[in-house]
């Protein structure tokens, strides 16, 4: 069994306060995993320690066979491993073009080589433009952008990179339902195309229809693992969510 | 570009005036050190306050030669950006990683720094100064010209190249590179650009372009001490005219610098010098209240009012 993700007894705690209390988590190739959990629970802090952002005091990751250990988080994007922010971090003072030209300047290049010409990075710009339905709006600014397509933006830069796994973090929080539905179609969208995908979100009709396994996080542990209809009767997530 | 350049030393000659090269020359020396200081404040958004510690670096170097091993001034320059890149490399590694203000005020202690050690390097002439006595006349391609004029067309050529540099950076894959540490390092990090290589790269850029500003300073003024090397005036204006021209393209700091510069050098002869500094004051505070974005944008702002 080779694991694409292999996260290893992970802690991580800021001054008193232990946010991450000895995390494992294993993710197939392919695999659509969600992971839920309470506000605080500590669902930011682990893929910010897994991206790199921030660097985790005990434990390990491994990715694709290798050590991510000690790797800034640009040489973890350069691996394969693409994340969505939970609040849209778009380049303000770039095009929606420009913004998805940045990871294949960047990240795709750095990869193969630079095999892209200039007229290649256009085409991959519109293309993915094209996928999230923004490609009438590539020369705006993200600062002309609703909610929901500044997620749409988000997601679209995070697969300019070419990523194994994409981590998509509440990538639907405060959206309509029919929004939260166009989110969901884009993801599955791009698991069928075999990239692996983990979903962080509060949203559970989202992440019972989207998740393939659930793992729960409370209180910077993780309290339950496994296919999302058992985790949801699991009596000890019940009681994490809605009090004894 | 380099047409440009060659009409205006036309002209500079047709003029044989000599005030006219020393105003010019000021100006010119404010277009290399806020086309400098804009790679790193205006691409990439690290305030720094320490162009005066660069500039000084770049002019100290040049006397620690010219005492040790007199050497043409053109070698001067390389080895004045040499120094000057090498601590920016330096700072850069000790500050980047923080951010806004607390960046600004780490440089400003480094300008202090050095200036303390330049004070009491007495080979260098310490706090008294040092004199360097150039001749009354050049060799340039074989023809003998005035001093003034051949330091003048020194700094037009490095003006050319500090400009030519920053326009291709920013339409290269390092230009967009800066604009995302602008933006959001965050971001830029997680789309896989490497930040804090990108960041060393503009503070040695941006260093060295200003030591070259300072190397050919001791032979325009005759007279070197710490007071004029590490003046306010060049962290202020380096400052100031990037931001009067605008901060996003190359065009702005140079607009910024003519207009800032000029003006200087006419309050200079029509009021007093020390009508300097408040011009600079007056013109930045205006700016920063009618046109945030300095001239380019307030160019492009009235551009796309037109256009409805």
């Amino acid at each position: 069994m080779t694991a694409l993700l292999h996260v290893d007894n992970i802690s991580k705690r800021f001054g008193g306060f232990v946010a991450l209390d000895g995390i494992d988590l294993e993710v197939e190739p392919g695999e659509r995993v969600g992971l839920i959990g309470p506000n605080g629970s500590g669902k930011s802090t682990l893929v910010n320690c897994i991206c790199g952002t921030l660097q985790n005091e005990t434990g390990s990751v491994h990715f694709d066979g290798r050590t991510m250990d000690g790797l800034a988080a640009h040489e973890r994007t350069h691996r394969g491993l693409a994340r969505s922010f939970q609040l849209p971090r778009p380049f303000h003072s770039m095009s929606l073009a420009d913004n998805l030209r940045i990871p294949l300047l960047y990240t795709v290049h750095a990869r193969s080589g630079p095999l892209r010409s200039a007229a290649d990075i256009e085409t991959r710009c519109g293309e993915l433009l094209k996928m999230v339905g923004l490609d009438n709006k590539a020369r705006r600014r993200p600062r002309d952008l609703t909610q929901v397509e500044m997620r749409k933006l988000e997601l679209a830069r995070a697969m300019a990179a070419e990523p194994k796994l994409l981590i998509a973090d509440e990538s639907m929080a405060g959206l309509s339902h029919s929004e939260i539905e166009d989110i969901l179609t884009l993801l599955k969208q791009l698991s069928e195309r075999g990239i692996t995908i983990i979903l962080i979100e509060h949203i559970m009709s989202a992440v019972m229809s989207f998740s393939q396994r659930l793992a729960v996080l409370v209180s910077g542990k993780k309290i339950a693992d496994g296919k999302p209809e058992d985790v949801v009767r699991d009596p000890e997530v019940v009681r994490a969510y809605l009090g004894q | 570009m380099a047409a440009v350049g060659l009409a205006v030393m036309a002209l500079a000659h047709w003029l044989s005036v000599d005030y006219f090269y020393f105003a010019a020359y000021t100006i010119l020396q404010f277009i290399v050190l806020s086309t400098a200081w804009n790679i790193l404040g205006g691409y990439c958004g690290y305030v720094n306050f320490g162009t005066a510690a660069f500039f000084a670096l770049g002019a100290y170097s040049t006397v620690f030669w010219h005492k040790f091993f007199p050497m043409p001034i053109p070698v001067l320059i390389v080895l004045g950006a040499v120094v000057s890149g090498i601590v920016g490399l330096g700072m850069g590694y000790l500050t980047l990683r923080l951010r806004g203000a607390f960046f600004s005020i780490a440089t400003l202690a480094m300008a202090v720094v050095f200036q303390t050690l330049v004070v009491n390097w007495d080979f260098v002439g310490g706090s008294r100064g040092a004199y360097i006595i150039h001749p009354e006349n050049s060799e340039f391609a074989g023809i003998s010209v005035h001093y003034i004029e051949y330091l003048f067309m020194l700094m037009l050529a490095l003006a050319l190249i500090a400009l030519v540099t920053a326009r291709t950076i920013e339409r290269s894959q390092l230009g967009y590179g800066f604009a995302t540490i602008r933006d959001d390092e965050l971001a830029a990090e997680a789309c896989g650009v490497p930040t804090l290589r990108l960041k060393l790269i503009a503070t040695t850029l941006s260093g060295a372009f200003m030591g070259m500003a300072g190397a050919p300073f001791p032979y325009y003024i005759g007279y070197l001490q710490p007071q004029s090397a590490f003046a306010l005036d060049y962290a202020v204006n380096s400052i100031a005219m990037p931001m009067i021209g605008g901060t996003q393209t190359w065009v702005g700091p140079l607009i910024g610098a003519i207009v800032l510069g000029s003006a200087q050098q006419y309050a200079t002869v029509t009021i007093s010098s020390a009508a300097n500094l408040l011009i600079v004051g007056l013109m930045l505070v205006a700016f920063v209240i009618i046109a945030p974005n300095g001239l380019l944008g307030l160019f492009e702002q009235i551009r796309a009012r037109k256009k409805p």
